[in-house]
């Protein structure tokens, strides 16, 4: 807390000039509101050089028919064509229609892959009657793994974390054994867990290794 | 033949440094490239609206909107010395080494005026969007724009690039050659793209 009030201090002489700047009454310029196209990002102009031509078509068309008109019309298309040489034009339509099987393609494997991919909940003997619980794979769902860990923590009053684990991959460790609780969630989907598929969790118990016995 | 060898060359170890220095965020991914990020002291932040100010067109008031002062901003420290600042996480500036602040295109999109503009003609666009440094002849030919040679820009001009038929910019560059030249010499890279649409700095709402 103690630096931060410093800091307020510090910048305090630049306010004062700022207000007599401000005092002709000058209004900053307001921004432009750019429309972005929900399925590629782009602008909607440019989701023709984008790789889902025919998503951001639908999208535009539902979304804003005015705009849609104005961009995908025989007048428009007509217009483009006139600034290329039709072979121009023909070849970027080749090269469109690729990009976007390909896009396509790429799509479908990375959901396979995520599909195929395995959750394993891990429960590490820590100290005989102690535990920790560690999660390991959540993230090729897409989940914010801190975040996560932040509602398993709240959720269990007990530490959690993000950590690297030995093979430098990211998995949250409870502390405390939770692992039941944490299937459960999963399966039920709560919060932040959702949408994720009940059949790839594994659990897993670890001992610990020689020594203690 | 000798001598054009050597130009070769030369051209060649010059265009492998613009590489390394400017395609930016061809590659880039937070996990692996960002080092760390930190607020930046008052009096930095002071220099660098300064430096603003002073770079790009903008009034101050106008600056204030897309950056309170009350606002921290926060500088994200990536890998080859570039520099990203933002404000609440969003990216509103970065920087190479000590070179040029330039927008971010979100921001260029917002307010459009901040740089001065060249466009590219209809035919670039596909190259651009693939990451590509702007060639001379598709900044002259007819569906380009140069400044006209009273409002000549200079070699090392960040700029807005825009694109034929195109209401928004498409990429945020760096003039090579001032642009008279581009005009006389009509070959090899005009503008160096530093950011375009759709690159991994793009996609990066929140960094």
């Amino acid at each position: 807390m103690a630096p931060r009030k410093s800091r307020n201090r510090e910048p305090s002489p630049p306010p004062a000039p700022a207000e007599t700047d401000a005092s002709p009454q000058v209004e900053p310029t307001p921004p432009v509101q750019v429309l972005y196209c929900s399925v590629c990002s782009y602008p909607p102009e440019y989701c023709e050089f984008g790789e889902h031509l025919t998503r951001c078509k639908q999208w535009l068309h539902e979304a804003h028919p005015d705009l849609y008109e104005k961009y995908y019309s025989d007048e428009a298309l007509q217009a483009k064509i006139g600034t290329l040489s039709l072979q121009a034009q023909e070849k970027l339509e080749k090269d469109t229609a690729k990009k976007e099987a390909k896009a396509e393609a790429k799509a479908d494997a990375a959901l396979k892959k995520k599909m195929a991919s395995q959750i394993t909940i891990k429960r590490i003997e820590r100290n005989k009657r102690k535990y920790v619980t560690t999660v390991h794979g959540l993230e090729a769902f897409g989940v914010d793994l801190k975040k996560v860990a932040k509602q398993l923590a709240s959720k269990f009053a007990t530490g959690s974390s993000v950590t690297k684990n030995p093979q430098g991959q990211d998995e949250i460790v409870v502390q405390g054994d939770v692992s039941d609780e944490i299937l459960e969630m999963i399966e039920d989907g709560v919060g932040l867990l959702k949408g994720i598929p009940t059949d790839n969790v594994e659990l897993v118990e670890e001992k610990k290794k020689k020594g203690t016995e | 033949m000798n001598s054009k060898l050597d130009l070769i060359i030369v051209s060649s170890i010059k265009l492998s440094q613009t590489l390394i220095c400017w395609l930016m965020f061809k590659k880039f991914s937070p996990s692996s490239d960002v080092a760390g990020h930190t607020p930046v002291k008052s009096s930095v932040q002071r220099a660098i609206r300064g430096t603003v100010l002073s770079q790009w067109k903008i009034e101050s008031e106008t600056l204030e909107a897309i950056w309170p002062k009350k606002e921290g901003l926060v500088h994200v420290k990536c890998r080859e010395h570039i520099s990203i600042y933002t404000v609440h996480g969003e990216p509103l500036l970065f920087q190479h080494f000590d070179g040029p602040l330039y927008p971010t295109l979100r921001i260029l999109h917002k307010y459009p005026y901040i740089l001065p503009n060249v466009k590219v003609d209809r035919g670039a666009i596909r190259f651009l969007l693939a990451g590509a440094h702007m060639m001379c002849p598709g900044l002259t030919s007819a569906g380009g724009y140069l400044p006209p040679a009273d409002e000549a820009l200079p070699a090392g001009t960040p700029v807005a690039i825009y694109a034929e038929g195109k209401e928004h910019a498409v990429g945020v560059g760096i003039t090579k050659l001032s642009t008279e030249e581009i005009r006389n010499v009509n070959k090899g890279v005009g503008v160096e793209t530093v950011t375009y649409l759709g690159d991994d700095l793009w996609v990066q709402n929140s960094l």
